[in-house]
């Protein structure tokens, strides 16, 4: 029999002993000494928490974390003294990129971190460290210097950031042997925007139009949760309708991308005709989501407040068509694509993620769930209307390719188990609420977290005395997703990389803000 | 298989009408095509999409344009890998100052005669992101553009619209800034 011996400390313990911010809801967020984050990092090492975000303020480092004992997402805050703080990713890999782009961004010194290389500032912008105390740059590119790679009979392929596909900038350095990967690393941040840094200042309306285009294909989750994060710091409730109007819009988002996604990974390899019918099926959910609700991605329609548009008066009826459509054609095409074994052959035992590096890593969404990572924002922590809703959290353990389609399709079904429900039980009444003209006086942080189609979206916000954004987060999946990419390539071959990446189809604009 | 593809024979195209082209575009394009140029590409253009900064929106409905119902292809339009085998490039984002380098470099790359159209609010004057320390603010602060297409994502449609008109000019004899429209 194994013992299990209790740990010293869990992760509530670590949250209690810190000074908790009033204002700061719906978890805790709370300020602790270097004692008390070193605690922290002992549980990520130890894997008895899980890291969901690592970001700066001017004089703070900030860390969210999850696991036993928590209700939700709990955010530990240093001081950064000397504008210095212990590093999390010398011992906690996950955060290495984060605390790269903290230096960059905000200027605080990672005690420890061994790569210094910057990752989101390539040299060019006219500010250094922007979100902390800024200064004039000279805008001249800087070198990158890539990790060496030594070793007989290895080459190195550099490919992008300008791909040769309709896709994001990126650049992946692959080392091969012959056709086979030794190393991919990536480089990116060509798409940085410094969205966090246009929304300091801003009033909530106009730093939720800049949410929703933080990654446009999740344009419905970053809204809800920036959204939701407001609502948080007001402690401001919308109408019911709303909120199940929100989930209608989510879950018709998740499906237009998952049929993207699908067909682009047959279509990787070389299957032209499910990325056919599957565009055709993507292309008919974005024209209901047009019809609806006025918009194809559905930006702008969510607000603080609720939504900014109803349903037309034949909305449920069409909606219910779209998915009685879905119903009659997606089964033949999944059982086409089980059927195909030429096909399968690609994707079967290609670009295996294992189960260990996906909890370490707090995998989000398909890629973690087709690992075994049991973890959907949707059920926990939940929010409404999940919570009175019906649905599963598909979950496999193979990590290859395959099963990160396999998710997908699952998913597919869920969401459209979802919809039949909201349909069914859509409350009537209003769509929004007013905004407090002005804010309540403890009007201050709010968290939110959210499951978009690519995995949980975090968005922390603190708001000014005069009610406008001071300071906000936003986290995309693709930083946990990202560097497991690198991990799954090793020992596959170059041709199955586009295959790869498609399945992962990790966020750069979401990545790089 | 044999069942869909049977299903697919027998059930007429799902490709939608082609859409009238933009008029706006062809206004602003009449002042920008020379004739030889015209006589050059014949009815075929050749396009390379350059993300320079975009949310991923704009790539999305691009992506559409491929899609059965739009059917890109069917103009004599196709997207292609390389910009050494494109007549457009095709420019999204406000133009990340990290993408600028790159998006120079494609251009240069680019053989002439060649055009660049911008599509998206964001591309053509920064829209949302103006301002940023790490945004040039639109496409035409970097290249010369030939065509703006609007919207936050421009639609399949308003973007079939303006690659149409671009082409109907590109293929046209008539003389630059003869067609004022």
């Amino acid at each position: 029999m194994i013992q299990v011996i209790p740990s010293m400390t869990s992760l509530r313990d670590v949250v209690r002993q810190g000074q908790a911010i009033e204002v700061h809801r719906p978890w805790p967020r709370v300020v602790v000494g270097r004692e008390i984050w070193e605690q922290a990092i002992g549980l990520l090492e130890d894997g008895q928490c899980t890291l969901l975000g690592l970001w700066g303020t001017r004089d703070f480092v900030h860390m969210a974390l999850v696991g036993p004992g928590l209700d939700g997402p709990g955010i530990l805050s240093l001081a950064c003294e000397g504008n210095r703080f212990p590093s999390v990713g010398r011992r906690h890999a996950p955060a290495i990129r984060l605390e790269r782009a903290v230096r960059d961004l905000v200027g605080l010194e990672p005690e420890g971190l061994m790569d210094k290389r910057a990752w989101l500032d390539h040299g060019t912008w006219r500010l250094k460290h922007p979100l902390g105390q800024a200064s004039s740059a000279s805008g001249a590119p800087d070198r990158y210097a890539f990790l060496p790679v030594e070793g007989e009979g290895l080459h190195q392929i550099a490919v992008g950031p300008v791909h040769a596909g309709i896709i994001e900038p990126g650049h992946f350095r692959f080392t091969a042997n012959g056709e086979t990967i030794a190393r991919l690393e990536e480089r990116l941040g060509y798409v940085h925007k410094g969205i966090e840094s246009l929304m300091a200042g801003l009033p909530v309306e106009r730093a939720a139009a800049l949410a929703g285009r933080v990654s446009g294909d999740s344009t419905v989750a970053y809204a809800l949760a920036f959204a939701r994060a407001i609502e948080a710091a007001l402690a401001f409730d919308i109408p019911a309708r709303a909120v199940w109007l929100r989930a209608l819009m989510a879950e018709l988002e998740r499906l237009a991308n998952h049929f993207g996604d699908i067909g682009a990974i047959c279509n990787d390899a070389a299957f032209a005709m499910l990325h056919a019918q599957c565009g055709l099926l993507r292309e008919q959910v974005l024209r209901v989501a047009d019809r609806c609700f006025g918009h194809r991605l559905m930006m702008d329609r969510i607000v603080p407040g609720g939504v900014r548009c109803d349903l037309p008066a034949d909305g449920v009826q069409v909606i219910a068509a779209l998915i009685a459509q879905i119903r009659a054609h997606f089964p033949e095409l999944i059982e086409l694509y089980d059927n195909t074994a030429s096909l399968q052959d690609r994707t079967v035992g290609t670009g295996t993620l294992t189960p260990t590096l996906a909890r370490q890593f707090g995998a989000g969404g398909y890629v973690g769930r087709a690992s075994g990572r049991m973890f959907d924002a949707r059920r926990m922590p939940g929010y409404p209307p999940y919570d009175g809703l019906q649905f599963e959290v598909p979950v496999l353990e193979d990590g290859d390719v395959n099963a990160r389609l396999w998710i997908r399709v699952r998913e597919v079904e869920q969401s459209m188990a979802i919809i039949d429900q909201i349909l069914r039980q859509l409350p009537s009444g209003p769509i929004q609420n007013p905004a407090p003209a002005r804010p309540a006086m403890d009007a201050g942080e709010g968290v939110a977290l959210v499951e978009g189609f690519r995995g949980d979206v975090l968005v922390w916000v603190r708001l000014g005395r005069d009610g406008s954004i001071e300071s906000c987060h936003l986290r995309d999946p693709s930083w946990f997703q990202w560097p497991l990419l690198e991990a799954v390539i090793e020992g596959n071959i170059v041709a199955d990389f586009p295959l790869c990446n498609k399945s992962f189809n990790c966020s750069y604009s979401g990545h790089d803000l | 298989m044999r069942r869909l593809l049977f299903k697919s024979l027998v059930h007429g195209p799902l490709t939608e009408v082609a859409p009238p082209k933009d008029e706006a575009a062809m206004a602003e394009l009449a002042a920008q095509l020379d004739r030889a140029a015209r006589l050059r590409l014949g009815r075929t253009l050749s396009i390379r999409e350059v993300d320079a900064g975009s949310c991923n929106g704009c790539e999305l409905e691009i992506h559409a344009l491929n899609n059965i119902l739009y059917d890109l292809e069917r103009f004599g339009m196709r997207i292609v890998a390389s910009p050494r085998h494109a007549d457009v490039l095709l420019v999204t984002g406000p133009v990340t100052t990290n993408m600028r380098e790159a998006l120079e470099r494609t251009y240069q790359a680019t053989p002439h005669p060649k055009w660049v159209v911008a599509v998206g609010d964001c591309a053509r004057d920064g829209g949302i992101f103006s301002g940023s320390y790490a945004c040039v603010g639109g496409v035409s602060a970097v290249l010369p553009v030939d065509l703006h297409i609007r919207g936050c994502p421009p639609s399949p449609i308003a973007l079939l619209r303006g690659l149409l008109a671009l082409l109907e000019h590109v293929d046209s004899d008539a003389p630059a800034g003869a067609r004022e429209v």
